[in-house]
């Protein structure tokens, strides 16, 4: 082939793929905007968002709950064999509060609810989508973005800080049960140093991070869920988009956080 | 009270697909018209229009002789108040109860919503012992009659069917096109249904429209169906494979 015409075939391929990026941030977009201008209207539906955050909230407290237990204590493992190697074992509280609060906490709970979340959410409305269930509530006089939409979005918002305080509490308690029952740690001067580098600055970024990640896991399982189409099959896709974009921009804004709160 | 709807060159397409190529067609206050035609010929995304759920590309819907192409907000969401509609599986909604789901878009106290859901149950021929199960424990004909009572119970002006008998065995069919009829009749409403069922068109039609490639190619009295004269309507009326409709069937 011409070597014009092969450059020619991909600058269009990489204009096409350019675009397509582009036109589904702006779809993503303008879908978001449509959520926050629709919440600030009423009608409002309070049973719906207590439902949801029962639903987001208590239902993910176990997972998320034992994943930071798990987490804290083998952090509090690597860093007590990492430090071994400089005599830094001591490091092992300070370092882990410090790595569980800070990022782990807050990203971990944040996938682990995503993962059940947003699937869940996808998956529920995706399929009120393809049987037509959200046309009958726009027949019925109801908004979707105020009924379905907006209590799962302010619902994941509110209550991914609590949770993500709880994966904190449990990822310290995970280190120090094994500091003090493996490491031969003493149990108060653990404490004590925990309290110590433990600032309040860490835990607001670990609150504002949560609130962040639950503003995607929602906004990414409905938007897959309210377009997806082809009936079961095209549930499932929305189901596995949901999840996966959930995670990226739970990655992606986790690192665009740490670098403004900790990067100076 | 009813309101009549007038379409007028109403054109649709996705993608390169031409869904409605100009529809013209006018359905008179009070009247039940049947929309018949095969799969995929634009029935149910005409209806979408209507509603305001589709923006048609071109062409123009008026409800009682307003333009209700480019409704937005509350204009859009007062001209939608003015429908019920029976979708085609029923669209019940899985998470809650018969009763919520027929007084969803009813105002008042629990007590009352729930007292205005039994009657309408009783209006479709449900008794009040359905009433708190929830919509996967009914069968697919007692689902389209709470579907039914559901799209009745704001009383609007004007009732969709989408194929109302897709999925029913012959006696519950013919029991759905009674109450459908009935409900026309008593509670006044301009009824437009989209169907492909024959006998279920006979029954609720005041007038009959054929929908094809995305035109309206006949319409008239529901008594003119076997004597119309267009090779379209005769072939969809009998059933044939011969005729100017032609079926994109591969052969192996």
């Amino acid at each position: 082939m011409n070597p014009v015409t092969t450059i020619a075939h991909a600058l269009i391929a990489l204009g096409s793929v350019v675009i397509g990026l582009f036109g589904a941030i702006g779809r993503l977009a303008r879908f978001a905007l449509t959520v926050l201008t629709r919440l600030v209207r009423p009608p409002y539906y309070p049973a719906q968002l207590a439902e949801q955050m029962l639903v987001i909230g208590y239902f993910s407290l176990p997972v998320v709950g034992l994943t930071a237990l798990f987490t804290g204590s083998a952090l509090a493992q690597q860093i007590y064999i990492g430090g071994s190697r400089f005599n830094a074992s001591s490091t092992v509280p300070a370092v882990t509060v410090i790595g569980i609060v800070r990022e782990l906490g807050p990203v971990l709970g944040g996938l682990m609810v995503a993962g059940r979340v947003a699937s869940a959410m996808a998956a529920e409305i995706g399929t009120m989508r393809v049987t037509e269930q959200i046309d009958a509530l726009t027949t019925l006089r109801t908004d979707p973005f105020r009924y379905l939409i907006g209590p799962r979005v302010v619902a994941a918002v509110l209550v991914m800080p609590v949770l993500v305080l709880a994966s904190n509490a449990l990822g310290v308690m995970g280190g120090w049960l094994l500091a003090t029952q493996r490491l031969n740690f003493n149990s108060a001067a653990y404490l004590n140093t925990t309290a110590q580098y433990l600032k309040w600055d860490d835990v607001a970024s670990s609150m504002v991070k949560a609130a962040v990640f639950g503003f995607f896991i929602a906004l990414m399982g409905c938007y897959h869920g309210y377009h997806s189409s082809g009936g079961a099959a095209g549930v499932g896709r929305a189901t596995t988009n949901a999840v996966v974009s959930a995670f990226i921009l739970i990655l992606l804004s986790n690192l665009i956080i740490t670098v403004i709160v900790f990067g100076s | 009270m009813s309101a009549d709807i007038t379409l007028a060159g109403v054109r649709k397409q996705f993608g390169r697909k031409v869904v409605l190529d100009g529809v013209d067609l006018t359905v008179a206050a009070g009247e039940s018209m049947v929309i018949i035609g095969g799969s995929g010929t634009g029935k149910s995304v005409m209806i979408k229009c209507i509603l305001g759920l589709i923006r048609p590309d071109a062409g123009s819907i008026r409800v009682d002789g307003v333009e209700t192409v480019g409704l937005r907000g509350k204009a859009l969401a007062a001209h939608q108040s003015r429908f019920g509609m029976l979708f085609q599986g029923g669209a019940l909604f899985d998470s809650l109860p018969v009763w919520r789901n027929i007084a969803f878009a009813l105002a008042g106290n629990a007590a009352s919503r729930r007292a205005a859901a039994i009657d309408n149950l009783a209006r479709v021929g449900l008794g009040a012992d359905v009433a708190d199960l929830r919509p996967s424990e009914l069968s697919g004909g007692m689902q389209k009659r709470v579907a039914l009572a559901r799209a009745i119970a704001a009383r609007p002006e004007i009732l969709f069917f989408d194929e109302p008998t897709t999925g029913l065995d012959p006696i519950m069919a013919d029991v759905i096109n009674d109450l459908i009829r009935t409900l026309v009749t008593d509670l006044k409403i301009t009824a437009l249904t989209i169907t492909h069922d024959m006998a279920s068109a006979r029954k609720i039609a005041d007038r009959v429209a054929m929908l094809y490639q995305g035109r309206i190619v006949w319409h008239g009295p529901r008594g003119d169906l076997d004597t119309s004269g267009n090779a379209f309507v005769d072939q969809f009326v009998h059933g044939r494979a011969d005729g100017p409709i032609k079926m994109p069937v591969r052969t192996l």
